[in-house]
């Protein structure tokens, strides 16, 4: 009944070939097959959003797809964001601003937070707030992520 | 947890989807968004023997004017799109008013307006809204379509008139009668979350200013969206005032639902809930109709 199902998937740029059974969650495909453990694993429900990710270009529970789905697709994650060097505004806010504290959910917050930036350049903090509902943290409140994606939007819309 | 072992199937048309449903019917199931399905599976509530992913059948996804005035939606239509639609907004107001409320942003990325009527939760906004705009949903099984309306085709929790080798492949959304107006509203716990009790209102006045048609609908008030018949009754004919508004309120809230009670509220404030938001979305509908 098992069958296995060659897929390829691009992701931050790489193209990956790899042979994966259906039941293969995405976020466990990112994870154990190609090692790119930013993306975390808290609920596998949909709940938590620590597994947000971007599949092409939209933010998606990537445990709430199957690997075999993103054949063809192309899909971002934290790793593909920034690096230590050139970090992402909305990481840099999130440093600045003390946004974090022990960091699990902030890998999901950031990719939610990315395409919302880019199609609300400008947000009242009501927008804010409403974009990071989808998302929970269990460390440090919100307030203070509050202030960070104001500073990113601020620092992306000066360049 | 991780999903049980199943078989997976992406087929390209609705035709290659039905033919797999006659072999499977039983043993399979169609994987829409995957929104409610996958969380199901991964608690292996849900183990279903053989997946039909739909999301490969690109002719499922459109949202297209009738001749009529109203709106098609192709089932695998995503939320994200229906709201960010220009028909919509303009055809049908209550949906674009009603799509905020479900879920998250990056939920409405990947469920589908399809899904949400196949899977019928008796909490969700789809289903109470497609109630109360008379909606009809068209499904087939083999070559055999047929047309049913939205208030026939929900008929428990989670249970509808769909054959489990049958497929939702479209909305109907009827066009709106001139001089009425819609209103949506509810109250979730969190932002987000499933709502304790919504409520879609609608307002058709006639040329004396009183209600020619009334339309109320409730979703999380019971096993299914439920259309409020007694509080309809009673506006129609009369002028919206607060006093007729409020009794029909009070009539929907008595009357027209049986709300569980469960660990988010208890029956009788789901009844209050139902009385006061009611009243909210039918003064709303009533001030959007009459200014315009
Ligand atoms: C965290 C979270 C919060 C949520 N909050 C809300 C909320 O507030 N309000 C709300 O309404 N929903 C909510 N949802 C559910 C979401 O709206 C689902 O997307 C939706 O209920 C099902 O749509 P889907 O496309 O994901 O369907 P799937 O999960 O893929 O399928 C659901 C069921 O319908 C069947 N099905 C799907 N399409 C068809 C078809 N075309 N023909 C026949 N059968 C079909 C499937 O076999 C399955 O049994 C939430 C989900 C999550 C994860
Ligand atoms: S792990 Fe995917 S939403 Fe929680
Ligand atoms: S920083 Fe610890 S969960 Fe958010």
């Amino acid at each position: 009944m098992e069958n296995l199902i060659e897929i390829t998937v691009t992701v931050n740029g790489t193209e990956y070939h790899r042979t994966v059974e259906p039941r293969m969650l995405l976020s466990d495909f990112l994870r154990h097959e190609l090692n790119l453990t930013g993306t975390h694993v808290g609920c596998e429900h949909g709940v938590c959003g620590s597994c947000t990710i971007l599949f092409d270009g939209d933010p998606v529970r990537s445990c709430l797809m199957f690997a075999v789905q993103a054949n063809g697709h192309t899909l971002e994650t934290v790793e593909g964001l920034g690096t230590p060097d050139a970090m992402h505004p909305l990481q840099n806010a999130f440093r600045e601003k003390h946004a974090l504290q022990c960091g699990f959910c902030t890998p999901g917050f950031l990719m939610s937070l990315k395409p919302f930036l880019e199609q609300n350049p400008n947000p009242s903090r009501d927008e804010i707030r409403e974009a990071l509902s989808g998302n929970l943290c269990r460390c440090t409140g919100y307030e203070n992520m509050v202030d960070a994606v104001a500073l990113a939007a601020e620092e992306m819309r000066n360049g | 947890m991780k999903p049980a072992p199943f078989e997976y199937h992406a087929p390209a048309t609705v035709e290659q989807a039905l033919e797999l449903l006659a072999t499977h019917g039983y043993d399979a199931k169609i994987l829409a968004g995957g929104q409610s399905l996958i969380p199901t599976m991964n608690f292996r509530l849900a183990q279903p023997a053989i997946l039909i992913d739909m999301n490969n059948i690109p002719a499922l996804r459109y949202i297209e004017p009738t001749p009529a005035g109203g709106v098609r939606i192709g089932a695998m239509t995503r939320y994200q799109t229906a709201e960010r639609s220009p028909l919509i907004a303009e055809r049908a107001p209550l949906v674009a008013e009603a799509l905020p409320h479900i879920a998250h942003p990056q939920i409405r990325t990947r469920g589908t307006m399809g899904g949400a009527i196949a899977h019928a939760d008796p909490a969700a906004e789809l289903p109470a809204v497609c109630v109360a705009l008379g909606a009809r949903f068209k499904l087939r099984r083999g070559t055999q379509e047929r047309w049913i309306a939205a208030e026939d085709f929900f008929v428990g929790l989670f249970t509808t008139l769909l054959e489990p080798d049958e497929l939702l492949l479209e909305i109907e959304l009827p066009p709106l009668p001139a001089r009425s107006a819609w209103a949506f509203t509810e109250v979730a716990r969190r932002h987000g979350d499933y709502a304790l009790v919504g409520v879609a209102a609608g307002i058709t006045l006639d040329d004396a200013g009183n209600c020619a048609d009334v339309r109320l609908s409730f979703l999380s008030v019971g096993d299914r969206a439920v259309l409020a018949h007694n509080a309809i009754a009673a506006l129609k004919g009369h002028p919206p005032t607060a006093e007729t508004i409020a009794h029909a309120a009070a009539i929907a809230a008595a009357d027209d639902i049986a709300p569980n009670a469960d660990i988010h509220a208890s029956v009788d404030y789901r009844r209050h809930l139902a009385k006061t938001l009611a009243q909210r979305a039918l003064t709303q509908a009533a001030e959007r109709a009459s200014a315009g």
